[in-house]
């Protein structure tokens, strides 16, 4: 396979000026995962710090409610801040220091990259500046405050679709403009390579952990796997630790109000092989090759393409991918606190409102592990908003 | 067979003189006058002109030629129709013509029909800023194969390795942006942008011209003084839009000072 390439997908399509970052970042990257200093360090901030590893719960009282297959939450809503993110924020805010940076920049949609990103900041020291779009500050007005709290200043996109895709196309300006100190921490794992690899490499702790918990639990490995995919973070790292094995696996993208109406941001039902923001993947484009607005309820999920191994085991039809709408989502963020306490990201209730769909059809014998990425208390006020409750 | 381009730079140098490279959005501020555009531009005495190809997500630009991005969007642009207007404008001027574009909407219409199309219409070369040679390996060859330049980039961060590379794999000429950052940001005039320039010119023969930040004919002189050429884009794009009475006079300016 070309370097930095998952067949036909990945690559490098960025302007001159930061082939050369991406190279000594490659380089630092390839140092710090034989180094077993650095893996130490990063080892005990995950168990200290980020509060790894995450339980694996059975969620006994959604399996009777589905009526079918046994149902576990991997719950990375348990991490530090709320959501996996901060697994990588914090290994690459270790990288940007080993480098010898003074300043990190990140893009955040939902807000909890940012977040992970300023708490990354705050204990290595280094400077944080956050690139956010103003739709995205609206809807996640709580996060906007936390990374502010946490040292971090938050800069406003006001530019094109005012989200996620914009806040990434100012930091990349940002990192081409301040390349020689700082550090682009990318949040999923998209963007040119080594990002991609990089991101995987640091997310990929929560499939690690998820096989040995299943195992232990019931001494066989699951039958599925479901986690949301955005850019597909947290669906990478727990997809990865099982891609050799017999076990299924369900990407659930953000179905919005639907296919037909355009206001999505299914990139597998609805889009098309493109070129974006460093990569090769699949892009919701038009057919000049612009890019199109999209829609999610959900900020996290609310891009207009998706990570380039998601795109080649799409091809591959190692991973099968879905979505679920607005609607569903909604439904799943309502149910989870209703039947089992917990309260997921409006990104995470994507994933378990295709749990709903899965379970019921599977023999009670059958095992769904869903990734529960994030906690839902940043949406809150979003969907009480939604519901027409100002609070 | 040499192109417009390479043409243009030999007869440039076999004079003494040095090459005004003026950028121009394709259908900013609108469609009807980007064709009374180039021709002032080629009367005002560019050498070489770039037309931009408007993009969703232009990441190497700062605000004034992302905000004509958006105006040219506005008016339906599209690749597709540009290269049809650069197959009219063919008709009534020589001046050779360089496409900048993002790569997605060439990989969305096919690199092999992009370049096939392009060359048929008379477009001369092409700057794709997010598009290195490492990524590049069946673009150029189609594109040597229908003699259409392919114009890559070197930064003040490019290492020997790079230098190496991306001027073995332009043609035309070789874009050195001047600085660390998007277009239209302040250029800083030190003794690096003629450094960088010495140490492509240590390997490669092809010329180089100097682009991003240039606003004055002051800067575009101390340019001229280093490169081959010199390239400016957002000032220009701005006077078109917010001074159109004044921009004759400014590329006049301009073209004296290169």
């Amino acid at each position: 396979m070309k370097k930095g390439y998952f067949g036909n997908y990945g690559g490098r399509f960025v302007p001159e000026t930061l082939i050369p970052a991406l190279q000594e970042l490659d380089q630092a990257f390839r140092d710090a995962s034989h180094d077993a200093g650095f893996k130490e360090e990063l080892r005990l901030l995950q168990q200290t710090y980020i509060g790894r590893p995450t339980p694996l719960y059975f969620a006994s009282r959604l399996t009777e409610r589905l009526k079918g297959a046994k149902v576990y939450l991997k719950r990375e809503d348990l991490c530090h801040t709320g959501a996996h993110k901060l697994n990588n924020a914090l290994g690459q805010a270790m990288l940007a220091k080993v480098m010898g940076k003074k300043r990190i920049i990140a893009e955040t949609g939902a807000g909890q990259h940012g977040v992970a990103t300023a708490t990354g900041a705050s204990i290595t020291g280094l400077e944080c500046d956050i690139y956010m779009g103003t739709e995205d500050m609206r809807r996640q007005a709580l996060n906007v405050f936390r990374m502010k709290l946490l040292g971090a200043r938050v800069i406003e996109v006001n530019k094109g679709s005012k989200t996620l895709k914009d806040a990434i196309n100012e930091s990349l300006r940002d990192w081409t403009t301040n390349v020689t100190d700082t550090h682009y921490v990318l949040g999923t794992v998209f963007g040119p390579h080594p990002f991609p690899t990089i991101v995987k490499y640091f997310q990929s702790v929560i499939g690690r952990e998820a096989r040995k918990q299943i195992i232990k639990a019931e001494n066989r490995l699951p039958d599925y796997l479901i986690a949301c995919v955005g850019g597909g973070s947290n669906a990478m790292g727990l997809f990865n630790a099982f891609l050799k094995d017999k076990v299924g696996m369900v990407g659930v993208e953000a179905g919005g109000e639907g296919i037909r109406s355009g206001k999505h941001a299914a990139r597998f039902a609805g889009g098309s092989v493109g070129v974006f923001q460093g990569c090769k993947s699949y892009l919701l484009q038009d057919r000049d090759g612009n890019v199109l607005s999209t829609h999610s309820v959900s900020a996290g999920l609310d891009y207009a393409s998706v990570g380039p191994e998601h795109a080649f085991l799409h091809d591959s039809k190692r991973v099968r991918y879905t979505y679920a709408t607005d609607k569903e989502a909604l439904r799943a963020f309502e149910l989870l606190p209703e039947v089992e306490g917990i309260i997921p990201a409006l990104e995470s209730a994507h994933a378990i409102a295709e749990a709903v769909k899965l379970a019921p059809g599977l023999s009670k014998k059958d095992i769904i592990i869903v990734n529960l990425s994030g906690r839902g208390d940043k949406d809150v006020q979003h969907v009480a908003r939604i519901k027409g409750t100002e609070i | 067979m040499n192109s417009r381009i390479q043409d243009r730079f030999n007869s440039l140098r076999a004079e003494g003189r040095k090459a005004f490279i003026p950028y121009i959005m394709f259908g900013d501020p609108d469609t009807g006058t980007t064709e009374s555009l180039i021709l002032m531009l080629e009367d005002c005495g560019a050498d070489v002109i770039e037309l931009g190809v408007p993009f969703t997500d232009p990441l190497a630009d700062g605000p004034t030629i992302q905000m004509a991005a958006e105006r040219a969007l506005a008016q339906g642009v599209t690749l597709k129709g540009i290269i049809r207007a650069v197959a009219s404008i063919r008709e009534k001027t020589d001046i050779p013509i360089v496409l900048m574009t993002y790569y997605n909407p060439v990989y969305k219409y096919g690199d092999v029909r992009f370049v096939r199309d392009a060359a048929n219409a008379g477009v001369d070369g092409v700057i794709i800023p997010d598009l290195p040679p490492d990524e590049a390996h069946e673009f150029i060859s189609e594109a040597r194969g229908r003699n259409l330049d392919t114009i890559f980039l070197l930064a003040p961060t490019s290492t020997e390795e790079r230098i190496r590379l991306v001027a073995r794999a332009s043609r035309g000429f070789v874009y050195y942006v001047s600085m660390t950052g998007i277009t239209g940001s302040k250029l800083k005039m030190d003794d690096s942008i003629k450094r960088l320039i010495g140490k492509i010119k240590a390997v490669s023969d092809k010329p180089v011209c100097v682009g991003f930040g240039v606003s004055t004919p002051d800067q575009a002189k101390a340019m001229a003084a280093v490169a081959d050429g010199v390239i400016i884009g957002s000032a220009i794009v701005k006077t078109i839009n917010t001074a159109p009475s004044k921009l004759e006079k400014f590329l006049l300016g301009l073209r004296k000072a290169i």
